[in-house]
């Protein structure tokens, strides 16, 4: 019988990048394919391309042996290939049904929509899949789970047969993740086929029948789980071995630099997202806090930052109390940060390299006097930065929108580091990097740890923290679930802290079972 | 100063004669493209030339080419002078002739006044991340203002009494900036609703004004406001006709002004990353609010001193149809300019002569607003540069085009 | 399988500040209407409302009279007794409805005072309003449209000065007030077409395409009306579409003539309401149409051709606004004047963003809108001194105040005014 889906030579250039370069891929009824890489690898191309999104410069693509073009989503949908993307294709003011039926309605007369029976085979598919979900619910008020569950079925709504899950746990709890590995299998065990989109070794080897390794555009390897472990996989994905661990020396913890107390924080919807945290960050160790993302991680590292008031509770940096602290204010007590979203936070991606280098220190000597701007001095040092921190650019003036991403993260790990600096608050520093650029901001970070630096590292990589940290603390619904020195911790213990699991249940930590991964 | 204009910061835009031609390409050709069309329509509503065509096909070729020749000759005359009168008049040596002749050129600067003012208000508000498309409410208050602090007060020494006329128009225009400023910043409501909003709450105000407590005695109820005092006038330098005047020299410092403080200044920089990345600005620890409120204001008083200029220097009262429309045209000098005020200085100078031109191609019965029809096309020519680019099979590198722009959402959801 | 929610504790659910807020001034009006309005009439008045519009013949009515300070004091004590409610416990879903209530007691107040001792007609003015609504509605139901799919169109008042020039023009010429509409119909298309064009295909700010058509529209307007339509009369003399009572439906008395007894172009505003409000709303056309308002992207991997369904979009407001154009010329006066839409245009867009983006809520919207007008041309007559350019801005001011949050968070769509790029 012929596979599912067949790819052959599939290649497709952009300006200056081979995105894919002759890429062959064999999908078999009912199994899960992985298709693992780094960011950037071209595994989005791929897929896309697949899904009629972007055209194939060369090659073929048959569905169940026929030579199929797909030039559109409709050609996608027709041929029985569906995506849930890694942002979800959901409108929000749209009731579940309305997001399932949109664009294959069930109709009355005339064009009209008949909501009913658009529901029914909404509540037929979710029993039949074990996919619960209320049709009548407004996408807007349902939790992010629930809301992949929604795109799933928008896909078996369509009688997909091929089912592309792009980066499924990325937005995910570790339990919500695993309910879907469930939902996987059993989407396979009633015939379906998948493609899993990944850069996280240990989902790969969980619950892929067969593993597709891709690095820069091409295919570099194909394994199954059961001849695989992450070392290899890691290697064969980046291209060499990696170095697993980073160099670090034991910590000398210092003075008292950052302390937080029964800190309450809500978000922009007005709910309470920090609930009560306390913890301290001495000179000289790094804090990880891991968790999974949505977990109050981005309000806390907002509220020490100054950039959300907090309801109550007290931040205290170097002994000042900076609760109701601006940004600014927080910035010149020797505080910097490294923002989870770059592109939004830390850059303005219309101005020159030079401008944003000075983006936290513009309006001081030597960079400003009085009101005027010093502009020689800014581009003279900004060229100063380019040597040290190694950012690849044209020039000062370039416009940092048209660097890579590792380099804008250069430029702000350069403009923050550069400038004397008591505590670091890095937030998921490495998102989206290739591991070039992770691991010299990796070595960068323990740098300034080992200058006698506080640094808080927010990720909800759990291989990161564990990687960097001294002393790890899991956030779980706002809270604080507890703090543990990194040399006690396991990542099955943090794991099932992260999954809401009490620290009493998950069984104290066992001392020498530390097992330490890549950041992949 | 001009010199100073001349070189926006060097270490901004990559100097050289060859860029500079790139950016001007797009502005060059969109101009030329609207005047091209601006005579299409010209001929086609032109009775000579259907009379030329009844004759014959030869004939009618022959009236549409006249035709054009005049009406552009008009305008370029009526713009900039009549070179063979100009030097006729200088040998004659008769004063009053000499100023006739040289008046059509210093008439465009009197037009481009308020035009410069505007087109800046516009350019700070795009640089600011604001789309301050109230510019001609924002004028409209100025203008009765101004209006009303040079005739209410008497007695004042023209040094104090001219720019307090002055200073009053940038306070009204500032205030029907800072009110969508505000809302923006404290509710989210978004400054291009509020602004058209505020445009006709500030045509009813004015209306309501002029026939009001601001009409002329005597008037009869027609929508007018008493002549200004003398010591509020901006002066004009030479006897009539020419009316060039202070204002227009004002403008220029005006513009050398909003350059240095877009540009030079902490302050600036403040209000430019704002406009490019709001949540960026708020981690390197500007204040949004404030900014945003500042922005407009400023944009605001820019606005307010255009309709102040003009009420002072030229028309010394204030009527109902006092702008013609450079509030929203003042939007298309912004973007011809790129939102830099050297830019705004030369998109005026334009307008400016081919609203003045257009005066005399009424003595050919084309209507005036030819000129209206003309910058609507050039505006969305400088807007969307891939019509030019398609048109005239050209191809512009993207850096050439880094135009300054806002999001068009709007709601106050967001 | 249980489905994981997660629980998180609320702040507050409704913010007091707005209950609280609404509360004081639904109270402030209630002491107004005192102080304004009570204060001024002698006990024993009674106000004379006339419940049929002059030159109606059908559906006659008798005469409504009122006695004006029982009615003011019982208006007043509601509004007061509605304004405390809202005040302590706050009215939830309904807090618009008693606002809205407030505020109409507080207008009928108003009238009474204006008409204390002397005599008004009620229905006159009713029907006034309506006519007076009917650009603002068509203007505000082709901003409906647009927006719905996503495309900001500010170009409405553009569109109705050229539909209306066009109209009259056409009309004229052809002696035939039909074909003039259908000219003025497509002189108004043809600018939407403009619109989309650059908004759509060449993705420019959809607010400076919109300020292109209206400059343009102005000037051109403009040029034609000076060179021709001045100079020669019989170009702008159209016939105009009459009354057109529908039979049995136009005797009813107070409705029917406000109804069923006027201009076709009424009727069509009543029509274009229906289908627009049900097609959006009920029809796979409207949840397509809406699904690339809110999130383009969405759609466009669901199949659907987002580019097309802006076109489509857009095209059918400069239709809507067409017809609202040609009202002005074909519906009313009969004859174009240079900027004879006076701003109509942009009370539409305030109409179609007080009424929540929903054609319903326009209608409405428009309604009061239109009512406002008709009270401040009665004004003069009825000699209350208060200028008429103060009622006049009162549109602007509502829409001001609506999109401060205050009256409720209005709700554009999420994608309103993004141009669409297509990887």
């Amino acid at each position: 019988m012929a596979p599912v889906l067949e790819l052959k030579g599939i290649t497709k250039r952009f300006p200056g990048v081979l995105a894919n370069d002759h890429i062959n891929l064999t999908l078999n009824e009912g199994e899960i394919l992985a298709l693992l890489g780094e960011n950037g690898a071209g595994k989005s191309t791929l897929m896309n391309i697949l899904y009629g999104l972007y055209q194939p410069d060369e090659g073929e693509i048959y569905v169940r042996g026929k030579k199929t073009t797909i030039v559109s989503p409709t050609d996608a949908i027709r041929s029985g290939i569906g995506m849930v993307h890694q942002h979800f294709m959901l409108i929000p003011v749209f009731t579940v049904t309305e997001n399932v039926m949109l664009g294959a309605e069930e109709l009355r007369a005339a064009g009209f929509l008949d909501r009913k029976k658009a529901a029914d085979r909404i509540r037929d598919i979710s029993q039949r899949y074990k996919l619960e979900v209320d049709p009548d619910a407004y996408v807007r008020d349902l939790p992010v789970g629930v809301q992949q569950r929604v795109e799933i079925i928008k896909l078996l709504y369509r009688q997909a047969e091929i089912l592309i899950f792009d980066e499924p746990t990325a937005v995910l709890t570790p339990q919500e993740a695993d309910e879907l590995f469930a939902i996987m299998r059993e989407l396979i065990r009633q015939g379906k086929s998948i493609i899993f989109i990944t850069h996280k070794l240990r989902e790969v080897l969980e619950v892929a029948d067969h593993i597709l390794v891709i690095r820069r555009g091409a295919v570099v390897g194909e394994t199954v789980p059961q001849g695989a472990d992450k070392n290899s996989l890691a290697a064969m994905m980046v291209g060499r071995p990696v170095r697993l661990e980073v160099e670090k020396r034991v910590a000398h913890v210092q003075n008292k630099v950052l302390e937080v107390r029964d800190l309450v924080v809500a978000d922009a919807q007005k709910q309470i997202t920090v609930d009560e945290v306390s913890f301290d960050v001495h000179a000289g160790e790094i804090l990880g806090v891991a968790g999974v993302q949505g977990n109050g991680q981005t309000e806390l590292v907002e509220a020490v930052t100054g950039l959300r008031m907090p309801n109550s509770g007290t931040i205290r940096l170097l002994g000042q109390d900076i609760t109701r602290a601006t940004p600014r204010q927080v910035t010149e007590l020797g505080s910097a940060h490294i923002p989870e979203d770059r592109q939004r936070d830390g850059l303005v991606l219309s101005f020159p390299v030079a401008d944003n280098t000075v983006l936290c220190t513009y309006y001081k000597p030597p960079y400003a006097k009085g009101v005027t701007m010093q502009w020689k001095k800014v581009y003279e040092d900004a060229e100063k930065l380019i040597q040290d921190f190694d950012i690849r650019t044209p020039s000062a003036k370039t416009n940092v929108g048209a660097l890579s991403g590792g380099n804008q993260q250069k430029v702000i790990v350069a403009r923050e580091f550069s400038r004397p600096i008591k505590l670091l608050v890095a937030s998921q520093p490495t998102r989206g990097l290739d591991v070039g650029s992770i691991e010299y901001i990796h070595k960068r970070i323990v740098e300034k740890r080992d200058e006698g630096c506080a640094v808080l590292l927010v990720s909800p990589e759990l291989d990161e923290i564990m990687e960097l940290s001294d002393r790890i603390a899991v956030m779980y619904r706002g809270k604080i679930v507890t703090i543990v020195p990194a040399d006690q911790a396991t990542k099955a213990y943090i794991g099932l802290l992260m999954a809401g699991v009490s620290p009493e249940q998950a069984g104290a930590p066992q001392v020498g079972e530390r097992v330490v991964e890549s950041t992949l | 100063m001009l010199d100073e204009l001349n070189n926006p910061p060097a270490v901004h835009h990559a100097s050289g004669w060859r860029r500079t031609g790139r950016v001007l390409l797009v502005p060059a050709l969109a101009v030329f493209t609207g005047l091209v069309i601006g005579a299409i329509f010209i001929i086609i509503t032109s009775e000579e030339v259907y009379a030329g065509f009844g004759q014959s096909f030869g004939a009618g070729l022959a009236a549409v080419w006249d035709t054009i020749i005049k009406a552009y000759g008009a305008m370029f005359a009526g713009a900039l002078g009549d070179p063979v009168r100009i030097v006729e008049a200088i040998r004659g040596g008769n004063a009053l002739e000499i100023r006739r002749a040289i008046n059509p050129i210093l008439e465009s600067l009197v037009n481009a006044t308020p035009y410069i003012f505007a087109g800046l208000a516009v350019a700070l508000g795009f640089r600011s991340g604001l789309f301050n498309i109230g510019v001609e409410g924002q004028l409209f208050v100025g203008a009765a203002a101004a209006t009303y602090v040079g005739f209410a007060i008497k007695g004042l020494p023209a040094v104090i009494h001219m720019p307090l006329a002055f200073l009053a128009g940038a306070v009204g225009g500032g205030l029907w900036g800072f009110i969508p400023g505000w809302l923006k910043a404290k509710t989210g409501g978004h400054e291009v609703i509020n602004t058209i909003m505020m445009n006709w709450i500030s045509f009813r105000l004015t209306e309501w004004l002029l026939t009001g407590p601001m009409t002329r005695p005597g008037s009869g109820g027609m929508p007018i406001s008493p002549v200004i005092e003398k010591s509020a006038e901006i002066p004009q330098f030479f006897p009539s006709p020419i009316r060039l005047h202070l204002g227009f020299f004002i403008a220029l410092a005006f513009a050398y002004l909003v350059h240095w403080l877009l540009f030079k200044t902490t302050w600036g920089f403040n209000l430019r990353t704002v406009g490019a990345n709001p949540y960026a600005a708020r981690y390197a620890g500007i204040n949004i609010t404030s900014n945003i409120i500042i922005a407009m204001t400023l944009s605001g008083a820019l606005a307010g001193l255009a309709g102040a200029t003009q009420i002072l220097a030229v028309n010394r009262s204030m009527a109902i149809g006092l702008s013609a429309g450079a509030g929203f045209d003042s939007i298309a000098l912004a973007l011809l300019g790129n939102s830099t005020p050297i830019g705004v200085v030369f998109a005026s100078l334009l307008f400016g002569a081919l609203r003045n031109g257009a005066t005399r191609m009424e003595l050919l019965q084309i209507p005036n607003d030819i000129v209206s029809i003309i910058q609507a096309l050039i505006l969305a020519f400088v807007a969307a540069p891939a019509i030019i680019r398609t048109i005239y099979r050209i191809r512009v590198p993207k850096e050439a085009e880094e135009a300054v722009f806002v999001g068009g959402s709007w709601g106050g959801g967001k | 399988m249980a489905t994981i929610v997660i629980h998180r504790k609320k702040l507050e659910t409704i913010t007091p500040t707005r209950r609280r807020v609404l509360g004081i001034i639904e109270l402030v009006v209630a002491a107004l209407t005192v102080v304004l309005f009570m204060l001024h009439v002698q006990p024993g008045q009674v106000s004379t409302f006339v419940m049929t519009p002059g030159g109606i013949t059908q559906g006659i009515a008798a005469n409504w009279i009122v006695p004006v300070f029982g009615t003011m004091l019982a208006l007043t004590i509601l509004s007061a007794l509605l304004g405390i409610y809202q005040l302590v416990r706050g009215f939830g879903r309904q807090t618009n409805l008693v606002l809205g209530v407030v505020a109409f007691f507080f207008i009928f107040s108003f009238l009474l005072w204006a008409s204390a001792g002397k005599s008004l007609n009620l229905a006159g003015m009713l029907s006034a309003s309506v006519l007076l609504a009917v650009p603002i509605v068509l203007g505000a139901f082709s901003g409906v449209l647009c927006e719905r799919a996503g495309v900001v169109n500010i170009a409405i008042e553009g569109m109705m000065l050229m539909a209306a020039m066009i109209g009259a023009l056409v009309g004229s010429v052809t002696k035939s007030m039909w074909v003039g509409l259908l000219a003025a119909i497509a002189s108004s298309l043809l600018l939407a077409l403009i619109h989309a064009v650059l908004s759509i295909k060449y993705k420019i700010n959809q607010i400076i395409s919109g300020t292109v058509i209206n400059i343009f529209s102005t000037g051109l307007t403009s040029f034609l009306s000076a060179k021709f339509l001045q100079t020669y009369q019989y170009l702008n003399n159209p016939p105009v579409f009459p009354r057109v009572p529908i039979p049995l439906l136009a005797d009813i008395p107070v409705i029917g003539p406000l109804l069923f007894n006027t201009n076709i172009f009424v009727y069509l505003m009543y029509i274009i309401l229906v289908i627009v409000q049900v097609a959006l709303f009920r029809t796979r056309w409207g949840l397509r149409m809406r699904s690339v308002g809110e999130h383009p992207k969405a759609a466009d991997t669901l199949g659907i051709n987002v580019f097309r369904t802006r076109y489509m979009a857009v095209l059918l407001g400069g239709l809507v606004a067409g017809i609202g154009g040609a009202f002005f010329t074909l519906g009313s006066v009969g004859r174009f004047d240079e900027g004879m839409t006076a701003g109509k245009g942009f009370i539409g867009l305030a109409a179609m963003i007080f009424g929540n983006w929903t054609p319903i809520g326009s209608f409405l919207a428009g309604l009061l809108f239109g009512f406002s007008d008709a009270i401040a041309t009665r004004l003069t007559l009825l000699g209350t001194g208060i200028p008429i350019q103060f009622m006049a801005m009162a549109p602007y001011i509502t829409t001001m105040v609506v999109l401060a949050g205050l009256v409720g968070r209005s709700m554009a769509p999420a994608a309103d005014g993004e141009p669409y790029n297509k990887e």
